[in-house]
């Protein structure tokens, strides 16, 4: 028996309009919940209790770093040693640390000289990670040289 | 003069194939690029900038994320404590941390101060965090570029 087909020669249509309606609305998400972050990174400071461990620096080069703020925690000065003051100037402070360390990173990160910063209280933050900054290494193109590992915070200077 | 049409009645189709390859390669690309992450920062922060910012090579054990914002305002999960009532919140986590057979010091803690915040602010945090066992912080900041 012989059957006939109903469907002709037509060629099958998709019915593409939702797909295309569910595409648009995906993309428009992505669109809009699309942000552009820039990178974070972390300064990582090993800080134990003092009296609690840790080791001590067995370098020559101890480094005492007094940051002084004005009223509005802006920094007006910075002090290395309680001896040489460099103003503002991190380039200088980076200078010297670069003279101290002869630019050589530690051999491991426990080792090596420690920077003791010591703040006053309304110093603002942006200011300590400057300093930070300032000691622990160099950007050279896309090479970052590290020069001192160990941070710490002095006690923090309460306002009488 | 009576022009006759040259195209015949049927609906006119366009090729969609080449717009919706387009529009998919634009889905896969934001999807890929999408940042999940984000619940952990906060828009109240505004982290101060550095040139040696590098995200770290290997995620840090047991992090343990402070939001600390311009008024001296710490952010913790869903709670806002300050330096003085912070104590009872990390008990929580150390608590945490001896049921998994670790110490404080094993922790990481993650600070991501404002850049306006008193510097002494985070001295006292990083204080009040040594006074019951942590050794480990990460002074987070935000990529400088050169």
């Amino acid at each position: 028996m012989k059957f006939e087909s109903k469907r002709g020669n037509e060629k099958a249509e998709l019915q593409l309009t939702s797909m295309i309606d569910v595409i648009f609305l995906l993309l428009i998400f992505f669109v809009m919940t699309f942000k552009i972050a820039a990178q974070e990174g972390d300064f990582s400071v090993k800080m134990p209790l003092q009296g609690s461990g840790g080791n001590p620096d067995t370098t020559s080069i101890p480094i005492k770093l007094r940051l002084r703020a004005n009223a509005d925690g802006e920094l007006t000065d910075i002090v290395v040693n309680e001896s040489l003051s460099y103003g503002n100037d991190w380039a200088k402070l980076r200078g010297y640390i670069l003279e101290l360390t002869g630019g050589n990173a530690p051999p491991t990160p426990e080792e090596g000289p420690e920077v003791e910063i010591d703040l006053d209280y309304n110093l603002r933050y942006e200011h300590v990670i400057r300093a930070v900054t300032a000691v622990t290494g160099q950007r050279q193109g896309d090479e970052i040289k590290r020069l001192v590992e160990r941070i710490k915070f002095a006690p923090p200077r309460k306002p009488q | 003069m009576k022009i006759r049409k040259s195209y015949d009645s049927k609906m006119a189709e366009g090729d969609l194939t080449a717009m919706i390859d387009m529009v998919f390669q634009l889905i896969i690309f934001f999807m890929v690029l999408i940042n999940f992450s984000q619940d952990d920062q906060n828009d109240k922060i505004k982290l101060p900038s550095s040139e040696l910012a590098k995200p770290p090579e290997a995620p840090l054990t047991f992090p343990i994320v402070l939001h600390l914002d311009s008024n001296a305002a710490i952010y913790m999960g869903t709670n806002v404590v300050t330096v003085d009532s912070i104590a009872p919140l990390l008990r929580t986590e150390i608590d945490l941390l001896k049921s998994r057979n670790q110490k404080a010091s094993d922790a990481n803690i993650i600070i991501r101060g404002h850049q306006g915040t008193p510097g002494g602010v985070v001295q006292d945090l990083i204080k009040k965090c040594q006074d019951l066992g942590f050794e480990k912080f990460a002074l987070r900041v935000r990529e400088e570029q050169p």
